[in-house]
């Protein structure tokens, strides 16, 4: 059966990149616990507009955890406090009837905020342009079983492309580093025959590009992991050192 | 402009411009003779990508690698992140490595039949020869494929198909091929080959001396109108699935593209072929925004039943019993009673009618009776919950955080909902449309499934038209625009299309009315779900034509967008989406409406065989249909471009035996 809650939300709400933000409260009644913390934004929007009041902004796309879009602190946690959750599947069941609930935007450098909860998450964009590919073009590539992969590896390849780049490892970091997310497109190129063949190239050029965008150094404190709604390993960042250090060596 | 004309007086059959030949043939042949843009030229002729998902994001990436100057906008903040990233079960190919039988025949065979004897056969026999080159320069690429223990690549099965011919990457196969298109994509935009605008959303083609030569774009970051100038313009913008505002679809998925190129006079056909999936989450409440699907993959493993007794099913609902309570001989697994050869792995059209029908005669579950039981009981006690969650473990972890309930120990939930549209701008064998110039690429198009499309096949198509088939097609094109400058953006062309643009976003603003942009949307879907949806008649669509022409009315007068242009403004970008899904939603009840058989997703009720399969007209109705603009307020004009099976018989679909 359904139940609801009545809640009040405290949200980041900033014009423009420029401008000064600030915290708004708001109280929203008769919240259903079935429905997902964005459509309990989505109700928040509605009843603005029915005051005639511009919605707030915030990031969301495919609602199914996978596109990475959606990015909101909530309570001071990226995603929310649930492990292994985006913001878009966390639920409004996890939340106390009476409670108050803080809604901030990703929190670092890298990411200047655009609008209320939104973030200019480019730099990431940026970090795989650097280096995060395969160097091969359209056609004239092997045959998919040409070059057999164990399956120790690609699984665990797997786990490491499983990131969604929503940044809340380098949001959380409190260097601001994104070691993890650039860890998880090493590790997971690295791993594989198809990408072993650049591997010292792509670390160095994806490392340097990160530091270049402004983002911290990993100090191995462990938040990143922790708040990763894709729960992907640290041990991608040991695997990365381990690139970066052969490569520089080798220099 | 197009020309006013009398519908009635019309009878314009389309040339889809196939090439002679054997049907094995036709590719090669086109290739071998295709004209070619060579490698100095290419760097002079610039090519606008609209949309970064697998057709956009492989298409662009691939002319850059070709030499070309590419301009790419996306909608989202990053082409990671388009819609094609939820694909989850995985794609097809023609590779035969399990030795169970298929081939590139097989793969087209199927895919014909599975699109009910609605597609065209050359360009489907082209996607089934490109599919295994798919498979490899995925692999080349660094896409995770899930492996057996030999190091090989591992197959499943999907619906439609008798052999085993799926690859994939856990429950994430769009991801992973997303990002790997993605990354070749990011290589080409760190060379400078690629000028990659996000957080765009394009609002207009221009057309000039009758040709595609740009488009107008909003900077959805700062509200600016932009104007853009290119040799040829490619949209692979994705399906309109949102036009019934619940779908599986991403928030930001949406029609307008279409819309914008159909009133520039490219045919719009077959828009009432929508595909209805049958494992998604069923609807729990009207604050919801959006369906969850839940993976086709998961009828390999999962039973779908129901209730056999309708007193057990009402006491289901009322929260007195529960699945686990009935026995096996009180269930009714009414997919393997139905069709014994196919069992739960039915088309995903059949597989959604079965459900629906099921549930009408009362016997769904669910605390609205619009479910069924997706069951894995068997498949644990046979395999074990360690080969389940390997294979199924992040969607049944999605599934557990919307419903609160442990698919591990009690049966899912499912009802089916819309997840794709087969129908789309029409395009010829080279994948351009009816406006010269103007290419359209994936889910975007209507090109190869026909009435209703296979599972695994999404993903396999818009990747063959991106990475295979433009890349080669565009240039036959492109060969003849060597001689053209680029051209300025300040031509009156470009002028005219950005006023236009310009006083439809002042026109929005200024209604100042009533209802929210979400509760028109709200409106529009509910009509389009009980009139457009998986059982149409006439009297329903004729009904569902006088309700959008009020949602239309009520649209244009009543809508309250919040704001101003120049800025960051959600509610106007959704307000724009919405007026095109109007726009859509008329188009696909007009063609449900002529459409009087069943084929595919779509599905007349007066058209049915006596055990309620869809029964085909071939005789009247073997076309695709092609709705021409014919200026605002009008009536569109249908042309048609006949279907003709050259190489394969038809036959009623059958997946009894």
């Amino acid at each position: 059966m359904e139940k609801t809650i009545n809640i009040t939300l405290k949200i980041w709400r900033q014009a423009g990149p420029k401008a000064k933000g600030e915290f708004v409260t708001y109280k929203l009644d008769n919240v259903s616990t079935d429905s997902s913390f964005l459509e309990m934004l989505d109700v928040l929007n509605e009843k603005l507009i029915s005051e005639r009041k511009e919605p707030i902004v915030f990031d969301h796309d495919c609602r199914e955890g996978i596109c990475g879009m959606c990015s909101l602190f909530i309570n001071g946690h990226p995603h929310g406090l649930d492990a292994g959750t985006t913001t878009c599947q966390l639920h409004m069941r996890r939340f106390k009837d009476g409670e108050t609930i803080t809604i901030e935007p990703w929190r670092s450098k890298a990411f200047p905020v655009l609008k209320d909860l939104r973030v200019d998450r480019n730099a990431f964009d940026k970090i795989i342009q650097a280096g995060g590919y395969v160097s091969v073009n359209t056609g004239g590539v092997p045959d998919g079983n040409a070059i057999p992969i164990s399956k120790i590896a690609a699984d665990e390849a797997m786990d490491a492309a499983s990131c969604i780049g929503c940044g809340a490892c380098a949001a959380t970091c409190k260097n601001g580093s994104a070691m993890l997310f650039v860890a998880a497109k090493v590790s997971q190129l690295a791993l594989l025959p198809q990408g072993r063949v650049e591997a010292a190239a792509r670390a160095k050029a994806m490392v340097a590009k990160m530091d270049e965008l402004g983002f911290g150094n990993c100090t191995n404190t462990g938040a990143c992991e922790a708040e990763c709604p894709k729960n992907v390993s640290i041990s991608h960042i040991a695997r990365l050192n381990r690139e970066f250090l052969s490569a520089k060596f080798k220099d | 402009m197009a020309k006013k004309q009398d519908s009635a007086s019309v009878d314009t059959t389309i040339d889809a411009k196939v090439p002679a030949g054997p049907l094995a043939e036709k590719w090669s042949n086109y290739k071998a003779h295709q004209k070619l843009v060579n490698p100095a030229n290419k760097r002079r002729l610039d090519v606008i990508v609209v949309g970064t998902g697998l057709a956009g994001a492989s298409a662009a990436a691939s002319l850059a690698e070709l030499g070309f100057n590419v301009l790419n906008f996306c909608i989202q903040d990053s082409p990671r992140r388009a819609h094609s990233i939820a694909a989850q079960g995985g794609i097809n190919a023609a590779k035969n490595y399990k030795n169970d039988g298929d081939s590139v025949y097989r793969l087209f065979y199927d895919t014909i039949k599975g699109g009910d004897y609605r597609a065209r056969e050359a360009n489907v026999y082209r996607l089934a020869e490109v599919s295994n080159n798919i498979i490899d320069q995925c692999v080349a690429q660094g896409v995770p494929f899930a492996r057996e223990y030999g190091g090989l690549l591992d197959n499943r099965s999907f619906g439609g198909a008798q052999v085993s011919r799926t690859f994939y990457a856990k429950g994430q196969t769009g991801q992973q091929l997303l990002l790997g298109a993605y990354s070749a994509l990011s290589r080409q935009v760190g060379k400078g080959a690629v000028k990659l605008y996000s957080r765009y959303e394009m609002l207009d083609v221009v057309i000039i001396e009758g040709r595609a030569r740009g488009i107008i774009a909003r900077n959805l970051t700062t509200g600016k109108i932009e104007r853009f100038f290119a040799h040829a313009v490619v949209v692979g913008t994705g399906g309109y699935g949102n036009a019934f505002f619940l779908s599986t679809n991403a928030m930001t998925s949406n029609g307008s593209a279409a819309v914008q190129m159909y009133k520039k006079g490219a045919y719009f056909a077959n828009p009432a072929y929508a595909q209805i999936h049958p494992t998604c989450i069923p609807v729990h409440g009207d604050f919801q925004s959006k369906l969850t699907l839940m993976s086709e993959s998961l009828r390999n493993d999962g039973r779908i039943w129901v209730p056999k007794r309708k007193e057990d099913a009402e006491a289901i609902r009322a929260g007195k019993l529960k699945a686990t309570d009935l026995k096996e001989e009180d269930r009714d697994y009414y997919l393997e009673r139905r069709y014994p050869a196919f069992g739960n792995l039915v088309p995903r059209d059949v597989a959604s009618r079965a459900a629906k029908e099921r549930c009408d005669a009362g016997f769904g579950v669910g605390n609205t009776g619009l479910a069924v039981y997706l069951d894995f009981s068997d498949s644990i006690n046979r395999l074990g919950e360690d080969v389940i969650r390997a294979r199924y473990g992040n969607l049944f972890q999605m599934y557990e955080k919307i419903v609160d309930e442990n698919p591990y120990k009690t049966p899912m939930m499912i009802y089916p909902a819309i997840h794709y549209v087969m129908g789309g701008i029409w395009v010829d064998y080279e994948l351009q449309t009816s406006v010269k110039g103007l290419f359209c690429i994936g889910e975007a198009n209507f090109s190869d499934h026909g009435a209703n499309r296979l599972g695994a096949s999404a993903l396999m198509q818009g990747l063959a038209d991106g990475y295979f088939v433009l890349p080669y097609t565009i240039q036959n094109y492109l060969a003849d625009q060597i001689q053209v400058p680029r051209l300025s953006v300040d031509l009156p062309e470009f002028a005219e299309a950005e006023k236009a643009v310009n006083e439809k976003i002042e026109k929005i603003l200024k209604i100042q009315g009533n209802k929210s942009v979400d509760t028109i949307h709200r409106e529009l879907g509910l009509v389009m779900w009980d009139f457009v949806g998986m059982a149409r008649n006439k009297a329903g669509l004729e009904e569902a034509l006088t309700k959008i022409k009020n949602i239309r009315k009520e649209f244009w007068t009543n809508v309250f967008v919040p704001g101003v242009n120049a800025d960051t403004n959600i509610e106007l970008e959704k307000a724009l989406r919405l007026a095109d899904f109007i726009e859509i939603g008329e188009l696909m009840a007009r063609d449900a409406l002529m459409r009087e058989e069943s084929c595919g997703g779509h599905f007349r009720e007066e058209y049915q065989t006596p055990d309620g399969e869809a029964l085909r007209n071939d005789e009247e109705f073997s076309f695709a249909s092609c709705w021409k603009f014919n200026g605002e307020g009008e009536d569109p004009i249908l042309l048609k471009e006949p279907l003709e099976y050259e190489f394969i018989k038809r036959q009623q679909r059958n997946y009894k035996a």
